[in-house]
């Protein structure tokens, strides 16, 4: 750095390098500055009226009062508001009026979705159509019965069916003759041998004379082209009629449990999922 | 490294450092007071800047019982006389802004900034300020003169008359761009009785501010330093392009011509040097430096010109519209062997194509079918398939209709939920929609479906179709 300034009278700092760059003082311009300015106004503004800074665990509420929470509740207060006209008719009625009125029930269609996703979506699949295992609800194929009524008792009770277990009754022959006979009777097919086999072990007892099934108890219709547990077709069957469904001391029985909701959601909100449930599969 | 720079090194910072006193940029400080002449372009300039009452008076015109071109952006619909265009439709604003801006690439590139010298509100805005301002403050000369003055009552009234006017026509502005969106004949009573919503009064106090600060203030430095279509326009034009030029070879040698002295014996060029062309320029350039950012290409200049070219007794058109190309002599392909321009050109017929198909093809009832995404099918008990969909339909007439739906598709198909439906108007309504194929009957995996729609009930039968696909399991 130079000892004498050899650049006078024109408002540099005296930083001067390689002979003539050197670094002026001139004034910050003044927008820039009022800017400055009334940023700096802006965060005291912002502290007086807002909560801002923790002391402890909580912020100073501000003079405005204002807070995230109480915003989120105005929002949902404001949505209640809008549903009230369709939840204060609905609460009165039962599923099947519901069902019976259009406006009502494309409301309740509309709004139960995300109770759906929360609560049956992960067995049922997001559009009721299932997964191995867990039955497809979208179908017209009910194991306990789908009238609306049904529907909200099954999500309100819970289910649980019980086929034994018959791998140590018949041989691994009789149970491929059956097998072959239940997925016959869903293609139209007769087999006496095998309808011999259904009525000597009573399987009758529960699937029914016709073996068209049992709402009542959750036995499935064998006639028709759903299967219980997918994919369908004779090694499932033979696995099924080995094994049983929630047979107790079979350890590799089907396990086929639909838990009860009534501890988990309101009666109301089980009459609209009942609603929902219904009309996945049809109008 | 040398420490003297060599003599030529010098010689070229000369030559840069001359072109810099040269270069002159007005960045504001300097308030610009165009003289106004009349003449052809000038006549042009009044009937291009008219256009702009379109925007003024336009909400006032009613069809059918109300207003005939309405954004109505709280019930989301755009009237444009007997169409109502919902947002369903938007793909046709998508077409009229490609229309618009490739129109502007297109004519910029034919010639130059039409739309800054002729059309850009701020360059008629301006206009029609610096004209009331002449009419208070007098002349140019008179405005410079009164600009440095002591505060009197004569300067105080005159500043007070052309400032109240100029915040009339602010707020006229802002109140005009606010009629295009709610009803005009309302706005207007609301306005007198102060029931405006908030957003309206905020639209048209930013309106009035913006016009009176930009037009009233800012003038040329908007074009200058704020608009980027100015420099997006700048890079559009090419040797080819006619735009307002100096004809520097009729020109040059510029001088004063004195009396008594003939051109044949002066050998000098046609320019007198008068100055006239940069006395009218609205942004303060001289055209004889050539093309600049800061020309704006009005037009004016050739007015001026051409004007001191009768009083000297010589032809018009040393300053005119001329394309590089034709100054230096040389032929221009003709348009069509243009790539930017039959490029360009064609864009516009398509988009314009576009625009038309959509505005006549908007129906007053409309269907749109969503197929549902899970599940994509479901078997059913006797062995069908069924899929389910969401048809949407639009019902612009004023009534709710009943409507009928049936479809076509794979053989044996069958629609499982009401067929029969009432639609409400104004709107639209969403529903599910059932549809079931024998097992046996599914070929192939997907197939088309298409869903029929037609009206019961109303006078007039309106109807719509829309394909879309039948899903069954892998075969």
């Amino acid at each position: 750095m130079a000892d004498k300034n050899p650049f006078p009278g024109e408002n540099n700092t005296g930083h001067i390098w390689d002979d003539n760059i050197r670094e002026l003082a001139n004034p910050i311009p003044r927008w820039w500055m009022l800017s400055w300015w009334a940023s700096c106004a802006w965060v005291v503004i912002y502290v007086v009226i807002y909560p801002s800074f923790p002391i402890g665990d909580k912020a100073p509420p501000g003079l405005l009062g204002w807070t995230q929470i109480e915003e989120f509740k105005e929002g949902m207060a404001e949505v209640e508001a809008i549903r009230a006209k369709y939840e204060d008719q609905i609460k009165g009625m039962t599923a099947e009026q519901i069902l019976g009125d259009a406006g009502l029930s494309d409301y309740t269609v509309a709004s139960v979705k995300v109770l759906f996703g929360d609560n049956c979506a992960a067995c049922h699949g997001s559009g009721g159509q299932g997964a191995p295992d867990f039955p497809v609800i979208a179908d017209d194929d009910w194991l306990y019965g789908g009238g609306v009524d049904k529907i909200e008792e099954s999500i309100t009770k819970g289910r649980k069916g019980m086929m034994p277990a018959h791998g140590s009754k018949l041989s691994v022959e009789q149970i491929d003759t059956l097998a072959n006979y239940v997925v016959g009777l869903s293609e139209g097919k007769e087999d006496p041998a095998g309808k011999a086999l259904f009525m000597a072990n009573a399987c009758f007892a529960c699937h029914g004379m016709t073996a068209t099934g049992n709402q009542a108890m959750g036995a499935v219709n064998l006639t028709d082209s759903v299967w219980r547990f997918t994919p369908g077709g004779v090694e499932s069957a033979k696995h099924t009629i080995t094994h049983g469904v929630n047979f107790p001391t079979d350890p590799e029985t089907r396990e086929a449990i639909m838990p009860s909701f009534a501890d988990k959601l309101s009666a109301n909100e089980i009459k609209k999922l009942a609603v929902y449930v219904y009309k996945l599969g049809q109008q | 490294m040398s420490t003297q720079p060599s003599h030529s090194q010098f010689a070229a910072l000369d030559d840069l450092l001359e072109e810099a006193d040269n270069w002159h940029v007005n960045a504001g400080d300097e308030t610009i007071h165009a003289k106004r002449m009349g003449g052809k372009w000038r006549n042009i300039k009044w009937f291009s800047n008219s256009i702009w009452l379109l925007m003024f008076f336009g909400p006032y015109l009613r069809w059918n019982g109300q207003q005939a071109i309405l954004w109505d952006i709280p019930d989301r619909q755009f009237h444009l006389f007997n169409i109502t265009i919902l947002p369903q439709d938007l793909w046709i604003l998508a077409l009229v802004l490609l229309f618009l801006a490739i129109n502007l690439l297109a004519i910029t590139a034919f010639s130059g900034r039409v739309w800054c010298g002729f059309l850009c509100f701020q360059t008629v805005w301006t206009d029609l300020y610096t004209w009331i301002e002449e009419k208070f403050e007098g002349t140019p000369q008179q405005r410079r003169k009164l600009d440095k003055s002591p505060v009197t009552a004569s300067k105080f009234s005159k500043k007070l008359g052309k400032h109240t006017l100029w915040l009339v026509i602010a707020m006229l502005t802002g109140i005009s761009f606010v009629a295009w969106f709610t009803d005009v004949y309302v706005l207007w009573s609301d306005f007198f009785v102060l029931q405006l919503s908030s957003a309206a009064w905020i639209t048209i106090l930013m309106f009035t501010a913006g016009t009176y600060l930009l037009a009233g203030f800012m003038r040329e430095q908007v074009c200058m330093w704020l608009c980027p279509y100015a420099r997006i326009q700048g890079a559009m034009v090419d040797v080819t392009t006619i735009i307002p030029t100096y004809d520097l070879h009729r020109g040059e040698p510029r001088s004063r011509k004195r009396k008594g002295v003939s051109s044949e014996q002066e050998k000098s060029g046609d320019c007198v040097d008068c100055n006239q062309c940069v006395a009218v320029c609205p942004t303060g350039v001289d055209i004889r430096q050539g093309q600049q950012e800061g020309c704006i290409m009005c037009a004016l200049c050739i007015d001026a010109c051409d004007a001191v070219m009768d009083k000297v007794g010589r032809p018009h058109g040393l300053i005119r519209y001329e394309s590089l190309n034709g100054l230096e002599g040389k032929a221009c392909p003709p348009l069509y062997k243009q790539p930017r321009l039959v490029v360009t050109g064609s864009i516009i017929f398509a988009a314009l194509l576009g625009i038309l198909y959509g505005l006549s093809s908007i129906d007053a009832v409309d269907l749109k079918v969503l197929h549902a995404r899970q599940p994509l099918y479901v078997l059913q008990s006797d062995g069908s398939i069924q899929n389910k969909y969401t048809l949407k339909i639009l019902n612009k007439l004023a009534a709710d209709v009943k409507v009928k739906i049936t479809a076509t598709g794979p053989a044996g198909l069958k629609i499982t939920s009401n067929q029969v439906v009432v639609v409400q108007h104004g709107t639209v309504t969403p529903m599910s929609v059932y549809a079931r194929v024998p097992r046996k009957d599914l070929m192939v995996e997907s197939q088309p479906i298409i869903f029929h729609i037609e009206t019961m009930d109303s006078k007039e039968h309106f109807s719509s179709d829309r394909e879309s696909v039948f899903i069954g399991p892998k075969r």
